[in-house]
């Protein structure tokens, strides 16, 4: 599961990171960092995050082009 | 009727179980002025824009008439829900300290463990019950003992807590035609009595930390300093008081409108992942503060067409514009699926809720316990008895029958 | 809608933000025909902005950065392939493997590559990096793990400072080259890069400012360190190359179209213009290679490097490549863009560039917490906000409606005696980094008469 933040949108109430504080981070006081590839047991509080964000930034699935690689 | 009397019939008890017809007619008069000068604002767009205006303040004080229902306490110095940046910032951020990030970014969710224990016990309790009162007997009890305990009040002290919490609460009413003195009086002293009991266990635990919040704002030192005695007194009373009186009528909200929506209930009971979302439409749906009667203009303020004029008391009902059908499609339906839920159930801006995160595990906890444990719930009164307030509006009591009993 | 524009083939080149969600944005609104997505890079879809941030900071792997699809796309994926001309008569995308790829309807969106250092062998150094693809930030991670005595960043454009920030993050020593007067300045104007410039000494960047590197100096094949425009030198083991970036048209040279440099020129509903000024109605483009006109700045043509103008415009170009003419939309977003450096949140929006003053709205420029507003000619053009994202979006409904400059009293945390002054802004020409923003004129002018810009 790949998580984006629409950080353009986010105003930093960090509801995500209350929610899901391994995968989402505070980096000072108001700017956003997280985990892209959610960790192994983390699904279940990443979608509450996702739920909870004031402004909904927070998009989550599977990859995109999923095995379209050639690598 | 006058759009002018809006603020009056919304406050009028005869509203309290049903208000959503008057924001109705607040969204169709945009911005209202009200007979007593206050000014009315309901529509979604506009109350964002007003959330997000640094113009717009939070501190009565600024108020051109003082406001007698809004006076500060004497000798204690507002807390930072009505205070304006800069100082605002500061207290908020050292409360924030031991709360969540950035400096304690897994509290809370340390607490999901602690929360579903004590729900499950307060379900257990309910089993054998034909005739259950969700306020005294779950929606009151889970939020106060998390909150207790995350602040560091001892279980035995939480009644007296109570009793000061009622207090308070109940001097933020308004009761048209009553002579507001007395329960005024009796809230400054209850806060009062408040500041002070929390101020002085955390005055105990100053320099012998204990693992909890008032330990926490009495020893930690932050690059902003330490909340000073009576800061620390006025913050630690709006935590304790805003971290149970709005959980409590949100899960009890919740509760209600799942009975009022079985097809809502019984699609949660089957896919309990809903449920984040399920949380976030009730606070959009009925959300435990109504409106914000706290506001008022620095300068004059263009909105929705009219100008708000600097000084005045401004009213941002953000009940009405959770309910407004230029932002919401068919939103007076329930919908626990709903996409796209940008609500002002925890207000919006620098000051919105400070304990949201909290309030929403306890309520998405609480709320799939009851569905796991209740056998055939039904409501035994609809409308239940309201509150008094039509601010933190909520059921009083809110009895419920089990089938199967 | 017809079934003329439900069916068919559209081809999308360019596999990165702008070309995936413009695909699920055409399958989103009905487009039921054949979609082919070409992209130059053997991985699927990723995230860029972590790839300076989080993955510098070693909080994420750059092989971890993908983008999560926002729903079944049912196309064809052509990845590790890049797309080598345009035949706009047969309707065909020439590829570099030979394949002729046939469309109904073209959609652009090769967006950018880091502009290498300008002299290949030097660039060719083990030790010289650029930060814009996932592999890039791979190696550059790799190198900064191995803990360099130095690392070289040239360019203090919002990806140099960034690096810079994650260097000294992790304790590494970092000396900064930057052309211009100071940091961001491309960007945000000297005066907001006065205070950049103190943000970054006082985080122990060994930052200077109007010189440029005149050489990369290596041993064995390895970088030691480099030659400044002033005499001096510096021992350095890692050079991080942000001298911003090329756009990625060079494979429409030969295609007709108003494309080159500085660009792929189209109108407000995406379409991409030919040499000559006139508009097609079966290519659009979208993402960094666009140059739009835009109304809230005098319909000048311009073109962003932004991740949310990616977005917005690929879902307006797709919107459009399905819809007759009358239910298309304009491409109008406000731009907006974030940087995360030296544990500050930098939010703008508007076109800080497009300004001739700049005043401190709120807050107190020692603090680390503020927010600055520019103007043009009187007009709000853009503000800027330090750890204040809260307000950013009031400040958005002054741009958009025109509000007069400065802005009017009141705010709680205004300073009383803060005043306009001229926000600064340079010429292009002497940034060492090129801008993310870019004014690039009036008109679709034929790209015969564009004026490669000073490398």
């Amino acid at each position: 599961m790949q998580i984006v933040v629409d950080l353009n949108r986010c105003q930093g109430y960090a509801q995500c990171v209350f929610l899901a504080p391994q995968v989402f981070e505070l980096h000072g006081e108001e700017a956003l960092l997280y985990v892209p590839t959610v960790p192994e047991g983390q699904d279940e509080r990443v979608l509450r995050a996702a739920a909870a964000c004031p402004v909904q930034a927070i998009t989550v699935g599977e990859q995109a082009g999923e095995g379209a690689g050639v690598r | 009727m006058s759009s002018e009397t809006l603020f009056r019939r919304i406050t009028d008890y005869a509203h309290r179980a049903d208000p959503y017809p008057l924001y109705a007619e607040l969204r169709e008069h945009g911005v209202a002025r009200q007979e007593d000068g206050k000014y009315l604002v309901g529509t979604y767009n506009e109350i964002t824009a007003l959330l997000h205006d640094p113009r717009i303040s939070s501190d009565v004080r600024n108020r051109t008439e003082p406001d007698p229902d809004l006076q500060p306490v004497e000798g204690l110095p507002p807390a930072f829900i009505g205070r304006d940046d800069p100082e605002h910032d500061r207290l908020r951020r050292l409360a924030m300290r031991p709360f969540g990030p950035p400096h304690s970014p897994g509290r809370i969710d340390t607490l999901l463990d602690d929360i579903a224990r004590i729900a499950g016990q307060l379900a257990d309790g309910l089993r054998d019950k034909e005739r259950i009162d969700l306020v005294e007997d779950f929606a009151f009890p889970l939020p106060v003992t998390v909150i207790c305990d995350l602040l560091g009040v001892p279980a035995e002290d939480i009644p007296q807590v109570h009793t000061w919490a009622d207090t308070v609460v109940s001097g933020l009413d308004f009761a048209p035609g009553e002579d507001p003195g007395p329960r005024r009086r009796a809230a400054h002293e209850a806060r009062m009595a408040m500041g002070l009991y929390l101020g002085g266990l955390a005055e105990k635990r100053r320099g012998r930390p204990t693992d909890d919040m008032l330990s926490a704002l009495a020893n930690d030192e932050g690059p902003d300093g330490r909340l000073t005695q009576e800061e620390l007194m006025v913050t630690a009373v709006l935590l304790l008081i805003a971290g149970h009186e709005t959980t409590v009528n949100l899960i009890t909200n919740g509760m209600l409108t799942l009975l009022r929506n079985p097809e809502a209930l019984e699609r949660l009971r089957k896919e309990p992942e809903l449920m984040p979302r399920a949380v976030e439409e009730l606070l959009r749906y009925e959300p435990p503060v109504q409106f914000l009667p706290q506001r008022t203009p620095l300068a004059d303020v263009e909105v929705g067409g009219v100008t708000i004029p600097k000084g005045v008391p401004l009213v941002l009902v953000l009940a009405s514009g959770n309910r407004d059908p230029l932002r919401f499609a068919d939103p007076d339906r329930f919908d626990p699926a709903r996409r796209d839920n940008v609500h002002f159930g925890f207000g919006s801006g620098v000051h919105s809720c400070f304990g949201a995160p909290l309030a929403r595990l306890e309520t998405q906890i609480a709320l799939t316990t009851l569905i796991n444990c209740l056998d055939g719930p039904r409501l035994l009164e609809d409308p239940p008895v309201y509150r008094n307030s039509p601010v933190l509006r909520g059921p009083r009591h809110l009895p419920i029958g089990q089938t199967g009993r | 809608m017809s079934g003329e524009t439900r069916d068919g083939r559209i081809v999308i080149v360019g596999a990165s933000l702008a070309g995936l969600r413009a695909a699920e944005t055409l399958r989103e609104e009905g487009f039921e025909g054949e979609l082919t997505l070409v992209g130059d890079e053997a991985h699927p879809p990723y995230d860029r902005p972590p790839l300076s941030k989080q993955v510098l900071l070693g909080r994420a792997g750059a092989g971890q950065c993908g983008l999560p699809a926002r729903r079944e796309l049912n196309a064809t994926w052509k990845l590790g392939v890049a797309a080598t001309g345009l035949d706009p008569l047969g309707k065909n995308v020439l590829l570099a493997d030979g394949e002729h790829l046939p469309f109904d309807r073209l959609l652009i969106a090769t967006g950018t590559r880091a502009r290498p250092w300008p002299n290949p062998q030097e660039g060719a150094l083990e030790g010289v990096f650029t930060v814009r693809t996932s592999d890039d930030s791979a190696r550059l991670a790799a190198a900064l793990d191995a803990g360099p005595r130095r690392v070289l960043v040239i360019g203090a454009g919002f990806t140099g400072s960034e690096v810079a920030s994650a260097c000294r993050e992790r304790g590494l020593e970092v000396t900064v080259a930057e052309r211009g007067r100071a940091p961001l300045i491309g960007a945000l104007g000297g005066t907001v890069g006065d205070w950049a410039t103190k943000l970054q000494r006082a985080h122990g960047v060994d930052l200077r400012c109007g010189v440029t590197v005149t050489a990369l100096k290596g041993t064995d094949g390895r970088l030691t360190g480099a030659e400044l425009s002033d005499g001096s030198r510096i021992e350095a083991d890692v050079a991080v190359v942000c001298l911003g970036a090329v756009r990625n048209t060079e494979w429409l040279a030969d295609s007709g179209l108003a494309a080159g440099p500085r660009g792929v020129a189209c109108d407000a509903g995406c379409r991409v213009f030919t040499m000559y000024g006139i508009v097609t109605d079966d290519v659009f483009v979208a993402g960094d290679v666009a140059r739009f006109p835009h109304p809230l700045f005098e319909y000048q043509l311009i073109a962003l490097e932004h991740w949310g103008n990616a977005v917005a415009q690929a879902e307006v170009a797709a919107h459009n490549m399905i819809s007759p003419g009358p239910r298309r939309r304009p491409h109008l977003a406000v731009p907006t863009f974030w940087s995360s450096q030296f544990g500050l949140n930098i939010k703008s929006v508007g076109v800080p560039t497009f300004s001739d003053q700049v005043v401190l709205a709120q807050g107190t420029p020692g603090d680390r917490r503020l927010v600055a507003v520019y103007g043009y000619r009187g007009r709000i053009t853009a503000a800027v906000t330090v750890n204040r994202a809260k307000w950013l979006e009031h400040y958005q409904r002054l741009i958009e409606s025109a509000a007069p400059f400065p802005p009017g009293p009141g705010a709680a945390d205004h300073l009383a005696d803060s005043e306009p002054v001229p926000s600064d802004v340079p010429d292009p020409r002497v940034l060492t980094h090129g801008p993310t923003v870019a004014l690039t004129g009036h008109l679709p002018d034929r790209r015969l008469t564009l004026i490669r810009p000073a490398g």
